[in-house]
């Protein structure tokens, strides 16, 4: 007898997972998506690796979780916090796939009691300035739809300026962009700043303004978030686009300024048109000018050929009605011609020169005179 | 939304498309005289050609502002 198995179990041509296939997977899944995100959360036992890397657990009072920050960043974080102290990290999930562990891999760490002062002076100032209107939309302006010149308050040496002449030489190499120089972070920023935005009122023939710098850490863009920066950007009296470069965080002047932008590329993108779109629009009204004269000569030709036919017209009926006329004139003068009378065997006399001799005393004896009948005259003399 | 301030320039660029797009409609509308279209044609065709040129012709230009002691405004060149 044969023992008959019914084995409800995978056969080697059925699709198996491996365990590693299976955590690349998982972790795929969460990478794409879940973007960079800012956690907030309370540090235990944080340990520093030989490596540099430190690994702790971040919870709150209902869940915890893993977190590991590599050397490069933890660097920056300073001390490693101690245990039970509160912080935001910036993090990007994902699963540890060797172990199978979902982790957070931490880029910052800020502890919030020190984001706690800086967002308490951040409300204050937005206050202030929503107070004073210069958040209204009504405020905001339209940016010229073809600039010539450009003016970029940003740092002589940062990427900004380098990013908006690389934007512009692509889509519209007829802007002239002027630098106006400025520190945009640390000591002497805000003056720095708030000069700068005054000299752009001062350049002539400007028509918009870009203010920024490339990306940052959070306490790097402290300047674009102080009061007197904002007020003074609040006067620039071109359009101004605020392009602080940076992703997550938006600053005051972003929202007093008449358009915000991500970066200084994306800034110089809303700042100036796209050469070949306007080649296009070019091209396009060169056509319909072309058409546009093409249709209205066609029209006049038109009206011209009608108003010729009309004239014609008109000259023929009274060039007809005047033949009317001669004809019967014509006929009512040869009615009338002694010509006609003639015709009928009467005969006319008159002298040499022609006079009609009508009486008796008219014809003198001796002397000739003419006959004119019909056909011509006949020579006679008077008894 | 408020307007730029007077006193910022308006760009010739502007003012010609503006101008071309008010000739183009006139003479697509069928009521201008023969002589005026004539004219519109013609300055049509000069604000074509200053477009075009404005276009291709430049290249990007980038300089520094900068303040002289007495406050006047000086342009420098710069390579960027």
């Amino acid at each position: 007898m044969t023992l008959s198995l019914s084995l409800n179990i995978p056969s080697l041509s059925d699709q198996v997972w491996s365990v590693g296939q299976l955590n690349t997977a998982i972790n795929r899944l969460i990478d794409g998506s879940l973007p960079p995100i800012w956690v907030r959360g309370e540090v235990l036992q944080c340990k520093v690796w030989s490596s540099g890397h430190w690994y702790f657990t971040l919870r709150d009072g209902r869940s915890q979780v893993r977190c590991c920050m590599f050397r490069l960043n933890a660097s920056r974080a300073g001390k490693p916090p101690a245990d039970g102290t509160e912080v935001f990290v910036l993090a990007k999930a994902g699963l540890y796939e060797e172990k199978g562990e979902f982790q957070l891999v931490v880029a910052r760490m800020l502890p919030t009691s020190a984001v706690g002062q800086k967002q308490q002076e951040l409300e204050r100032v937005k206050v202030l300035l929503q107070q004073d209107g210069l958040f209204d939309p009504l405020r905001k302006r339209a940016v010229p739809p073809y600039v010539s010149t450009i003016a970029v308050v940003t740092s002589r040496d940062g990427a900004a300026l380098k990013d908006v002449v690389t934007v512009a030489r692509k889509r519209w190499p007829c802007a002239r962009i002027l630098l106006v120089g400025a520190r945009v972070q640390g000591e002497g920023a805000v003056d720095d700043l708030v000069r700068a935005l005054k000299l752009v009122n001062r350049i002539p023939g400007l028509d918009i303004c870009i203010v920024g710098r490339g990306g940052g850490a959070r306490e790097d863009l402290a300047a674009f978030n102080s009061e007197a920066v904002c007020r003074a950007l609040a006067n620039v009296r071109v359009p101004t686009i605020s392009a602080v470069g940076h992703e997550i965080d938006i600053s005051l002047t972003d929202l007093v300024a008449d358009l915000r932008a991500a970066t200084p590329s994306a800034a110089a993108e809303l700042a100036v048109a796209d050469r070949r779109d306007v080649l296009r629009l070019v091209d396009d009204l060169s056509l319909r000018l072309a058409s546009g004269l093409t249709g209205r000569t066609r029209l006049a030709a038109e009206r011209l050929a009608r108003s010729r036919d009309r004239l014609q017209a008109a000259v023929a009926g009274v060039l007809d009605s005047r033949r009317n006329l001669a004809d019967r004139l014509a006929a009512q003068l040869d009615a009338l011609s002694p010509l006609r009378v003639l015709g009928r065997g009467y005969a006319v006399p008159m002298d040499e020169a022609g006079r009609v001799l009508k009486r008796r005393a008219d014809f003198i004896p001796d002397t000739g005179f003419r006959l004119r009948v019909a056909d011509g005259d006949v020579r006679a003399r008077v008894e | 939304m408020r307007k730029a301030d007077p006193g910022t320039s308006t760009p010739a660029l502007a003012d010609d498309l503006a101008r071309l797009e008010e000739i183009v409609r006139k003479l697509e509308a069928d009521d201008v005289e023969l002589d005026a279209a004539l004219l519109l044609f013609e300055e049509g065709v000069a604000r074509l050609r200053a477009a075009r040129e404005r276009l291709v012709a430049a290249e990007v230009k980038v300089q520094a502002v900068l303040e002289e002691a007495g406050g006047d405004i000086r342009l420098t060149d710069l390579d960027a």
